[in-house]
């Protein structure tokens, strides 16, 4: 099956808050949430930049970090391309907090049993399609569902169409290798706290070219430290005539035997 | 058996007590209201810097400053430097409570610590934090057999004591090469926040870095430990031992200085480290104390006293423990909005276990002949 996306151009956005709305409803999510903020209260906000309108949300990446970073593997990416938690997995590290390149996971601070709470790419049947919450109820079309690669097309040709409404560059194409939500503005994307540092290929490779050197480190530092302390020790053997010259060739066979 | 007499007695407890009880009723006060509460309710952290003082010192600092273990037993029994035996114990001793106090830091930081056996069962071996569970869970096991013997010796279990003698050179080499990986994953795990650790910590050569300052810290370890311990329990320097162990880690210190510097050179330029800002204050005093014990060195390389040799290992010691906090939380804090800065009770927390590791260190040595006497030691060595 393949990846579906989120398309959220943000020029077409009116700033009404439905999705927010929608979003602690569908979601069952405590009431009053922080406007301005992502908290374990809201998985979604509608800001303002200037004359802009735009959401923050999980962008549930192609190649997740915070997959890759946790320890229990509490993370999944679904065939659908949503980045699922599992609060039972959990272990309370907080590593997807400090990994994850657009900063999404909020934490419980406040409980004595916290979890982690993020958007949860909440896929609705209706009308016979897919949408979330926040797509469904949106009363611009701003935010609409949609296979990825349809909705790469969508964006580029509106790019192309009114170069003067958008700078030209559709976030999340590649950007932390790809991720299910796309964004696009009519404002650099740095001015709306958008990283636009971020490394263009899947964030996990950076940890994993240091791990997968593992079992080769373990193998080699094995018999590097072995055959050292057989070496000196045989030698000290040697010095302190412990063993005899006829002992010597009887001995290293049943040494090399042990090994 | 040789361990008659246990090991030294502690008569400083008249300075010890008063303290030790305020710390400890406090800590068991704050221990109920951390897990009664939660994390926030004890922590400053916030969503912006989820990692804090229990992260960065407890664990970071924690596992840095317990590398004397896997140093000092790779001397001993893999290279064979006999004469370093006699400050053998108290090494493997305080290692072992390290990663014991590192274990139960980790129990207060995560968010539910009785989920923490999951990294048993339920593997992802793309997680960094995975691995370093792992290593940490095997050289703790490691450690404690590596002191077995001493309880073995107390208990006259000879055996017993046999057979594990049997394991020593395989459990050293585990040790080294369980150290090896996790000391420098800890670094491996900063490896993810490109842009968000500032650059002046920030480099792929970071497991590297790791490393090499453990190992120099683990010397340095070793040398205040004889220093402390002397101090306690009215004991008598190894001066001549703790002198070679100094010039140990002098050059681990110029083999780390020479990569991290280059290092930091090639990705910021040596002289942009002055830029004035937070982040500036916090590198130069980081890079101060690790170049302070070369300075002395060069400068008392004809008569190495004692009191120089203190210093140079104390200051190596602050200089881990600063990197590790620059690393875990200064460096992170520009990300985070500057938003974090440790509450008293995350002080207090840290004090807390501090406290405890030195007590139980201190109950040992009381109890189990950690500092056997060189008559005792000939003995009891005799058994292999």
């Amino acid at each position: 099956m393949e990846t579906l996306g989120m398309l959220i151009d943000f020029t077409e956005c009116i700033g009404c808050g439905e999705c927010v709305k929608a979003c602690q409803q569908f979601n069952s999510l405590p009431p009053n949430p922080d406007p301005e903020h992502l908290s374990d209260r809201n998985y979604t906000v509608v800001l303002r930049y200037e004359e802009q309108y735009y959401r923050k949300l999980c962008m549930h990446c192609q190649d997740p970090t915070c997959a890759s970073v946790c320890p229990v593997g509490a993370f999944t990416k679904t065939e659908q391309g949503r980045v699922l938690y599992n609060a039972d997995k959990c272990m309370g590290c907080r590593y997807c907090m400090m990994a994850c390149p657009f900063g999404v996971p909020r934490y419980q601070w406040s409980k004595a049993i916290p979890v982690i709470k993020k958007c949860v790419f909440c896929i609705h049947e209706v009308n016979g399609g897919k949408e979330t919450a926040c797509s469904w109820v949106c009363p611009m079309g701003a935010t609409r569902l949609g296979r990825r690669h349809h909705l790469l097309d969508i964006a580029w040709s509106r790019i192309r169409r009114h170069p003067d409404r958008y700078v030209p560059y559709v976030y999340g194409e590649n950007d932390a290798g790809g991720t299910s939500v796309l964004l696009l503005s009519g404002v650099p994307f740095e001015q709306l706290g958008y990283r636009m540092d971020l490394p263009q290929g899947p964030m996990p490779q950076l940890t994993w070219q240091v791990l997968s050197k593992i079992p080769s480190i373990v193998l080699t530092g094995g018999v590097l430290l072995g055959g050292l302390s057989w070496i000196i020790n045989r030698r000290i053997q040697i010095e302190t005539g412990d063993l005899k010259e006829n002992e010597l060739a009887g001995d290293k066979e049943k040494e090399v035997g042990d090994e | 058996m040789s361990s008659a007499s246990g090991g030294l007695s502690f008569d400083r407890p008249r300075l010890w007590m008063p303290v030790g009880m305020v710390i400890f009723l406090l800590g068991l006060v704050l221990t109920f209201q951390r897990f009664y509460f939660g994390l926030g309710a004890v922590t400053n952290l916030t969503d912006r810097q989820p990692w804090g003082l229990w992260v960065g010192f407890d664990v970071l600092c924690g596992v840095a400053l317990a590398a004397g273990g896997f140093v000092l037993t790779g001397i001993v029994h893999l290279l064979n430097f006999e004469r370093y035996k006699s400050v053998l114990r108290p090494t493997v001793l305080s290692a072992f409570l390290g990663y014991i106090l590192v274990s139960v830091g980790l129990l207060y930081d995560l968010g539910k610590p009785w989920n923490i056996w999951h990294a048993m069962i339920m593997w992802n071996p793309h997680s960094v934090m995975f691995e370093v569970a792992w290593c940490v869970m095997l050289y703790s096991t490691v450690l404690a057999l590596e002191f077995s013997p001493i309880v073995l010796e107390k208990l006259g279990q000879d055996k017993a004591l046999r057979v594990m003698r049997a394991f020593t050179l395989p459990l050293v080499i585990a040790g080294i090469l369980l150290s090896t990986l996790h000391q420098s994953s800890l670094g491996t795990v900063f490896l993810i926040v490109p842009g968000k650790l500032h650059p002046f910590w920030y480099t792929n050569l970071l497991p590297i870095h790791f490393f090499l300052s453990a190992v120099s810290v683990g010397f340095a370890m070793v040398i205040l430990e004889s220093f402390v311990s002397g101090w306690l329990f009215r004991k008598s320097l190894e001066t001549r031992v703790i002198a070679d162990l100094g010039q140990f880690m002098v050059v681990a210190l110029m083999l780390y200085l020479i990569v991290r510097l280059q290092d930091l050179n090639f990705k910021v330029g040596l002289l942009n480290i002055f830029d004035g800002s937070i982040e500036s204050w916090f590198l130069v005093s980081e890079l101060s104390l690790f170049l302070l014990p070369l300075l002395l060195v060069f400068l008392f390389r004809n008569r190495m006293k004692a009191g120089v040799l203190a210093i140079s290992a104390a200051s190596t010691m602050g200089a881990v423990v600063l990197n590790r906090l620059n690393v875990g939380i200064v460096g992170m804090a520009r990300s985070g909005g500057f938003s974090y800065f440790p509450s008293w009770r995350e002080f207090a927390l840290s004090l807390f276990l501090v406290t405890g590791g030195v007590t139980v260190f201190i109950l040992c040595v009381k109890y189990l002949p950690i500092f056997p006497e060189s008559g005792q030691e000939a003995i009891s060595e005799k058994v292999e």
